[in-house]
């Protein structure tokens, strides 16, 4: 039902229901536990599998179109993604791709720039163009005449 | 307070407010900061904004990027390309604007640390196709959330934006918004000088190929719940090309991108029989929609129209042939890694049906319309351009506002400037946010919403709670009722009124002038429905709300198909008694405005200018 929990995993911490998009994970009040309360609202994105510190989480295939028994389980971690794929046949395969390139926090807020003039304010330059164009300057067109293509 | 009944008021004063923390608003709330240091920039976002919206679980690609600096192409080199795909029709002034820019976007991005392909010989991107560079994308939306934030005064997260402010004064100016926090049931006022709407484009308002558990499993996230524009209408914003609603070519079930599998690894696709159909239909498209068959590249929609004719014919399955091309472990890797950074559902679906796409090709489908302004369609508000490149007519002093003072949009929200995708949008929000702070600076008075106003929408807000409280006794356990309608009901409803009167897959995207009338007829009495409308919890309250959403976003697209009397975009809908495209009538944008204080809508032409 594309996400379940594993109710031997699961500590009902909520970071899958602080994170799913679709606002689908949700605590079952009796058990305390984690659980998938819309699963036709449910996009397999993976945020909740890749947010659960317990690796409670994962996903089976919608029923309407996916046989049963695969797996597709990612491990993240602060610069890389593992996944591990177990195909219907029984093989695996693994991947690990990189998924950031500086440390974590590590991005300069535009307010710590020196502040642009008022006038700057009515250029059409954004923020650092144009250096951050890496062109001379930001291309223009004169403005052509009303009235027709 | 068990079903979540609101317990308290909140009321948050702000300079700009930002409805919606995803590519678009994101890029708002960084720029405002830059522009504006003494602003107080507030965000306002109904999931998490590391994983929300369109980007939740990130990309393989950046689909627009110039390469102004190493001379790949130019500004108008974009705005030919998008002419041609979008069949004519775009707003070529914020097309231009855009490109300028986006180069600027996707360098700082590479800055703050998205792992971008690069050719070690060259030190240039790796390019996907013309306009698109490869990315390891995986944690795209967590990257640019750090920076929103970092940039913005406050994010408040879980509020579901139900409606714009007009101010008191002068309804034609945005005073502010209200919304629902659906985790503590409260009552949120947002009062600001200007707004910024960056909730995105629409899902689930056509009925999805999948069924039951699998209606999750659509191309743009079930989440998309077209919020951008209903906001915008019921304040009487005036909206473009709402008629020209996306379809895509995908990986059939499993809704995997094909962008990298064409452009990337070359990878052909066939008929059953193994040929490629798309030269022997020509002679067809050519009577069909004239110069436009033989533009290059072929416009999307026609790629989409020449394949479903195949299909029509029984000539299907059509194949991907990946297993012609998967000739390296590293492609197998690339081919993978596709799926996984942006549509994961795709590689589940390879793995529970066994399929390894070095020994099988894989079949191809059309996807149920979408509503949408950043793709290869440009749905969304009609609003001013650049000051130094929008003709006369095209511009009102602050780029990229619309024609409601105050109210900006940017990303899907934005109609007529299509092919914008992640970096544009994030570029377009940097666009509309600067524009933002000038015009705040401009009028420094604070707009107000009258006080009636809010608490009127603050009862209709919590309505389907009581609702349900007084009424769901009336009836023993379960969910049938003769006098109240769940959200998942009026949903299966609208999705099935969009597909069959509207032009969706069961329809074969068909519709015409009757098939329309009796849409909109439909339409309205599921409104009338609407009002008994019963939320158990305040999940069912948001998903009412995001009904609510839906609902006006389809009745703009059925009024303004119903209007323009041809087939622009053959492959995306037909009008069946006007099949062809009709340059001499139909070369103009059709645009509505909603007129909240009567109700009534008013559908008219606006010219097209081409910008050189
Ligand atoms: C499967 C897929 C693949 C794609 N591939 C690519 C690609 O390879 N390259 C590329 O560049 N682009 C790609 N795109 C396109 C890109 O993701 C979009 O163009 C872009 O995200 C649009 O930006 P946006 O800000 O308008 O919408 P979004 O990024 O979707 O943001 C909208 C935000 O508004 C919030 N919101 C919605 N309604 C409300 C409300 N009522 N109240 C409060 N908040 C609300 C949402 O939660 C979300 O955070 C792809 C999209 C999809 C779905
Ligand atoms: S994140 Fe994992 S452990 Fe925490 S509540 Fe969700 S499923 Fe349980
Ligand atoms: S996979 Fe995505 S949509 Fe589904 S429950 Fe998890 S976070 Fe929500």
């Amino acid at each position: 039902m594309p996400t379940y929990v594993l109710t031997s995993k699961c500590k009902g911490c909520m970071e899958c229901v602080r994170i799913c998009p679709s606002d689908i994970m949700h605590i079952d009040p009796g058990q305390g536990r984690a659980y998938n309360i819309e699963p036709p609202m449910c996009w397999e994105c993976f945020a909740c599998v890749k947010a659960c510190p317990e690796a409670a989480i994962e996903v089976r295939g919608y029923a309407d179109f996916a046989p049963l028994h695969h797996r597709v389980v990612p491990t993240r971690t602060t610069d890389r993604i593992e996944w591990n794929i177990v195909m219907r046949s029984g093989s695996t395969k693994q991947f690990v791709f990189p998924i950031r390139t500086t440390p974590w926090g590590s991005i300069r807020p535009p307010q710590e720039s020196p502040p642009p003039s008022p006038e700057a304010l009515r250029s059409e330059l954004l923020s650092f163009e144009p250096d951050y164009l890496a062109v001379e300057s930001l291309p223009t067109l004169a403005r052509p005449p009303s009235g027709g293509a | 307070m068990e079903d979540g009944r609101p317990s308290q008021t909140r009321v948050v004063d702000c300079d700009l407010l930002v409805v919606g923390g995803g590519f678009a608003g994101c890029g708002a709330a960084y720029e405002a900061r830059y522009w504006g240091r003494d602003l107080k920039v507030v965000v306002a976002e109904k999931a998490a904004i590391e994983r929300s919206g369109a980007v939740a679980q990130g990309l393989s690609a950046i689909n627009c990027y110039m390469g102004m600096r190493w001379d790949e192409n130019k500004p108008e080199d974009f705005v030919r390309y998008v002419r041609n795909d979008l069949m004519g029709l775009s707003r070529e002034d914020l097309v231009y604007d855009v490109a300028r820019h986006v180069d600027s976007t996707v360098h700082l991005f590479e800055e703050w640390g998205l792992p971008i392909f690069t050719d070690p010989q060259t030190g240039r991107y790796v390019r996907e196709g013309r306009w698109q560079v490869m990315i390891h994308g995986e944690s795209y939306k967590p990257l640019i959330a750090e920076a929103t934030r970092k940039a913005a005064s406050e994010v408040h997260e879980r509020i579901m934006v139900t409606h714009l402010l007009p101010d008191a004064r002068n309804p034609k100016r945005v005073a502010g918004a209200v919304g629902i926090n659906v985790r503590d049931g409260s009552f949120w006022v947002f009062r600001a000088k200007a707004v910024i709407v960056g909730a995105a484009g629409a899902s689930h308002i056509y009925r999805p190929r999948s069924a039951g558990e699998g209606a999750g499993r659509t191309w743009y996230p079930p989440w998309a719940s077209g919020s951008a524009y209903a906001l915008l209408i019921q304040m009487g914003a005036e909206m473009t090309q709402m008629e020209n609603r996306l379809v895509v070519t995908r990986f059939k079930d499993g809704y995997g991108p094909v962008g990298a599998w064409f452009l990337l690894l070359k990878a052909v696709a066939t008929n059953a029989a193994g040929e490629q159909f798309e030269a022997t239909r020509l002679p067809e498209l050519r009577q069909r929609v004239g110069k436009y068959a033989d533009a290059k590249p072929m416009p999307t929609c026609l790629r989409n129209h020449l394949m479903l004719q195949e299909i029509n014919a029984g000539n299907g399955p059509i194949l991907l042939h990946t297993e012609r091309v998967l000739d390296t472990p590293e492609k197998v890797s690339i081919g993978w890694e596709d799926f996984l950074n942006m549509t994961i559902g795709q590689a589940v679906t390879w793995a529970s049906q066994g399929i390894e796409p070095t020994e099988t090709p894989s079949e191809l489908i059309l996807s149920e319309p979408y509503v949408m302004g950043s793709h290869a369609v440009c749905a969304g508000a009609w609003t001013s351009g650049p000051g130094d490149v929008a003709p006369e007519g095209y511009q009102w002093k602050y780029n990229r506002m619309t024609t409601v003072e105050g109210l900006f949009g940017a990303g899907d929200t934005v109609g007529g400037s299509a092919h914008k995708f992640s970096s544009g949008s994030y570029t377009e929000g940097r666009l509309a946010a600067k524009a933002a702070v000038a015009y705040i600076r401009d009028h420094p008075d604070r707009p107000a919403a009258s006080e009636e106003v809010v608490e009127e929408l603050h009862q209709k807000l919590f309505a389907p709670l009581d609702r349900y409280q007084s009424r769901h006794g009336g009836v023993t356990a379960g969910t049938v009722s003769p006098d109240l309608l769940y959200p998942d009901q009026g949903l299966y409803r609208l999705e099935k009124i969009m597909d069959e009167y509207g032009g969706g897959v069961s329809a074969n995207y068909i519709t015409n002038a009757h098939l329309l009338e009796r849409g909109l007829h439909h339409l309205a009495m599921l409104r009338t429905d609407l009002d008994e409308v019963a939320a158990k919890d305040l999940h069912q309250l948001q998903r009412s709300w995001e009904l609510q959403h839906r609902l006006w976003t389809a009745e703009a697209v059925l009024r303004h198909t119903q209007f323009r009397q041809e087939t622009r975009w053959p492959g995306y809908y037909y009008r069946s008694d006007f099949p062809k495209v009709d340059d001499e009538k139909w070369h103009c944008f059709v645009n509505s405005v909603f007129e909240p204080s009567t109700g009534e809508w008013r559908v008219f032409t606006r010219p097209y200018h081409a910008l050189f």
